[in-house]
């Protein structure tokens, strides 16, 4: 129990777990505007390898890092214009259309890294984002290192989920995203588009999965590598349920996982002698599941989620 | 009426959908405070004329003009967004609410910058003013999944008036209302004819046409079928409009009744939801009688319903179907016994929306055998009984192959009897057989119904209309707060008998109190 306090009283734990949360926090804003309109986007695990690679490639070939954290966008934004054509537009299969944008994606990033590096053993590296501290926050004792000395891309985050709760529970904007998620009938019959909302909404969000990718290779690390994104944006898409379609929710779920994560890095460290390592890798992802058991059965999930809407057509 | 200014012109309008055509060549004008009704039976094409008129469908042929500035003008086909800036309104038989928002919200929907903080307070208050003009009183903070479905109505119309709709139109507006509810949205709408708003009133009841409307228009089969004042229409020239034919009055010929077919005894019924439960439950039902049970809804209807369909058994006492008991839930043995289920929401519990008719009428016989072949689907069988069953029971419909979603309610409940009766069944459950079925359907219904009695079928009937109860039953019983009471033969039955014991007296102190 000891070895449980003092990893929990540490700023540096705190601190960790935030900065493991932030490409979640992207990449479950990102699916809870896709979702909120109606489209599941299972393109996100490849977007975020597309974001990734973007962004790191253009820093690498001489934009700068906000030049990179735009382009990463601009990528993510296209491969959801692919998925919002194939799903809202065509009203195809969006699990069957979201994996291929995942292959797709995926497979396009390892490609353009291979081509225009052929021969590179070793990753090349970036100067990636700082930690940026603010002046009297971050001198606070305990508090101060634990949240105010992050990189900027997890105060843009934090940012984030403000904004989108503000658009969606604030703004004209917001209502009828949320209206065209749970009855786009009610969005035709008072004369807005349903194709453009679900379209700009499946493309804003794409880009925004796509900052969680180019968090990876741009703050957290500073090189790009095969197999990175490892799941995260899948662990978005059950972050979405668990936050049952809220951003302050959605924000919880990732911190959670973060601390889930940073805290068995810590624990294996302490007693990883003991148990095999295998068994705390497991422990976010378990736990995940475990509160989704107990959140997701009472979820109240956007009702034409997955149905795609035909002007004209008998309903 | 017709002096005051034209505030809508349709012309010639026609719409096919693939080989059906839904309107030929249809006409109107509506003017300036006058309530106009388009009467029809099922499926004459009155929701697909006013789709048009909405802009959810392109028409085929005609055009839609609008009073605008300096007269009427054409409104571009296709766009409900245009339909609204000219101050058309529309109420839609199944509600375009987003559940998940407030009645506030749903009344600003699209009304305001998508990109700005809005102006709910502004809203809010023109919609309060609308309200105490109107008396469409609701609550509009409420989620609407929260309201009740009379008061889903009002927001769809606060959403019309909201936009300073000229036109309002109202697409079965009544179909889900109670009788109450029902005179409370008349008065509503006489008020706000009386300030000037025209509105058009899409109904297949004729009563109620005549109660609220100062003209009727009656479609039939796509087509316009008579156009009268209401003040010096006939009932019954209205009726042979819509129909096409004078409508036989159902005869229903003395009873006779033989060997019980099926028994509940003493029987009890716990589970789940309320509605369902029964205690010391006694019914026999003869071969050749029709019984109709009467109550208000959700005092054990349900559960006796779930009982005949084999959908469950008695928690204690006997059920019992031609003297042997029935121990457990069963309903494919129950159906391949002889027993027919007309379930009470057909359109969920009666057809698979995405299968085509052929499939829905084959679909209680397909380990039969009449219907396969080495184990696989004979197609060729099925589409040929779907369709001998479309013309025998006058299903309109694309064909066998037509998905069973696309058919109005009347002739998926057409469909749902070609399915049960050409079995020849002996013991038949009709629950709610005629619920949102027009004037010719009902007929039909009911005909077929008797005709199965005669045939020697036990006929269970639940009904909230008494009139259709009064017409098919020939012994009574009352459900209430879960139990049964015997009322007798219908003979010697009068409606303020059943009424109070569907209020829970007894049947002496009924007698008494009659």
């Amino acid at each position: 129990m000891d070895v449980v306090f003092d990893i929990l009283s540490s700023a540096n734990f705190w601190a960790a777990a935030i900065r493991i949360a932030t490409p979640l926090i992207f990449g479950v804003l990102g699916a809870l505007i896709c979702e909120r309109a109606g489209v599941l986007n299972l393109g996100i695990e490849g977007i975020f390898v597309a974001g990734a690679m973007a962004g790191w490639m253009a820093v690498f070939l001489g934009a700068g890092l906000w030049g990179g954290v735009l382009i990463a966008a601009v990528a993510g934004g296209l491969f959801g214009l692919l998925h919002a054509f194939l799903t809202v537009i065509l009203g195809l299969s969006q699990h069957v259309s979201g994996i291929g944008i995942t292959l797709l994606a995926t497979s396009a990033s390892y490609f353009t890294y291979r081509t225009a590096l052929p021969n590179v053993t070793t990753p090349p590296r970036i100067v990636p984002f700082q930690p940026v501290s603010i002046p009297g926050l971050s001198d606070i004792p305990f508090v101060g290192p634990a949240l105010f000395q992050q990189t900027p891309m997890t105060f843009l985050a934090l940012l984030l989920v403000g904004a989108l709760a503000l658009v969606l529970y604030r703004t004209p904007l917001g209502l009828a995203i949320r209206a065209v998620g749970d009855n786009p009938a009610s969005v035709e019959a008072q004369g807005l588009s349903v194709t453009g909302l679900r379209v700009g909404a499946v493309v804003l969000g794409s880009a925004l999965m796509a900052l969680g990718g180019a968090f990876l290779t741009m703050s957290a690390f500073d090189a790009f590598f095969f197999g990175m994104v490892n799941g995260r944006g899948w662990i978005c898409i059950a972050l979405v349920v668990f936050a049952s379609w809220q951003p302050g929710k959605a924000l919880l779920g990732a911190l959670l996982f973060g601390a889930f994560d940073a805290f068995q890095i810590r624990l294996q460290a302490q007693i990883g002698q003991v148990v095999p390592g295998q068994v705390f890798l497991m422990m976010p992802y378990l736990l995940s599941i475990v509160a989704l058991i107990l959140v997701a059965r009472r979820a109240d999930y956007p009702r034409a989620l997955l149905q795609p809407w035909t002007k004209g057509q008998r309903h | 009426m017709t002096d005051t200014p034209v505030l809508l012109s349709l012309s010639n309008i026609t719409k096919r959908f693939g080989a059906l055509t839904a309107n030929d060549s249809i006409s109107l004008d509506l003017h300036r405070g006058e309530i106009l009704a388009l009467l029809g039976e099922n499926g004459a094409g009155k929701t697909t004329l006013m789709n048009i008129l909405f802009g959810h469908y392109v028409q085929d042929e005609g055009d839609v003009r609008v009073l605008g500035n300096g007269g009427l003008r054409a409104l571009p086909p296709g766009s409900p967004g245009a339909a609204l800036r000219a101050g058309i309104g529309m109420v839609h038989q199944h509600f375009t609410l987003a559940e998940n928002l407030s009645g506030l919200a749903n009344i600003r929907l699209g009304t305001e910058p998508l990109v700005s903080f809005g102006r709910e307070g502004a809203a809010r208050a023109k919609v309060q003013k609308i309200i105490a003009e109107s008396g469409l009183d609701v609550d509009l903070e409420r989620r609407v999944a929260d309201l009740t479905v009379g008061e889903k109505q009002r927001i769809e119309i606060l959403k019309a008036l909201y936009r300073d709709a000229k036109v309002l139109i109202l697409d079965e507006p009544t179909a889900v209302l109670t009788p109450q509810e029902a005179e409370g949205l008349f008065a509503v709408l006489r008020r706000l004819a009386a300030n000037g708003l025209g509105v058009i009133f899409i109904s297949h009841k004729l009563g109620e046409v005549l109660a609220v409307s100062h003209r009727i228009l009656v479609l039939r089969g796509g087509k316009t079928a008579g156009e009268l004042e209401t003040a010096v229409a006939d009932r019954r020239a209205i009726a042979d409009l819509m129909v096409g034919k004078a409508v036989a009055a159902v005869v229903r010929t003395p009873a006779n009744p033989g060997e019980v077919l099926f028994a509940l005894e003493d029987v009890s019924l716990h589970g789940a939801g309320g509605g369902r439960a029964l205690s010391g439950v006694h019914l026999t039902l003869r071969a050749g009688e029709v019984v109709g049970l009467a109550g208000v809804s959700g005092n054990g209807q349900s559960g006796i319903a779930a009982l005949i369909s084999g959908l469950a058994v008695p928690t204690s006492g006997t059920m019992r179907l031609y003297g042997d008991t029935v121990t457990r839930p069963d309903p494919r043995a129950l159906v391949a016994k002889g027993v027919a289920r007309m379930p009470e929401d057909r359109q969920h519990d009666g057809v698979v929306g995405t299968m085509s008719v052929a499939d829905n009428i084959a679909i209680e016989e397909v380990r039969s055998g009449a219907f396969s072949r080495m184990g696989l689907l004979d197609r060729k069988a099925m589409r040929e009984r779907a369709a001998s069953a479309i013309s025998a029971y006058d299903v309109r419909c694309q064909g066998p192959d037509a998905e069973a979603r696309l058919l109005s309610g009347g002739n998926v409940q057409k469909l749902i009897l070609a399915r049960v009766l050409e079995r020849g069944p002996r013991v038949i459950l009709a629950n709610q057989p005629t619920r949102g079925l027009d004037v010719g359907a009902q007929a039909e219904v009911h005909r077929r119904i008797l005709a199965a009695r005669d045939r020697g079928a036990a006929v269970l009937v639940i009904s909230e209309d008494l009139d259709e109860l009064f017409a098919l039953a020939d012994r009574f019983v009352v459900v209430h707060a879960g139990e049964l009471q015997d009322a007798g033969p219908s003979d010697g039955l009068d409606r303020g008998t059943i009424g109070l014991m569907m209020a829970g007296q007894g049947p002496a102190a009924a007698e008494l109190a009659s």
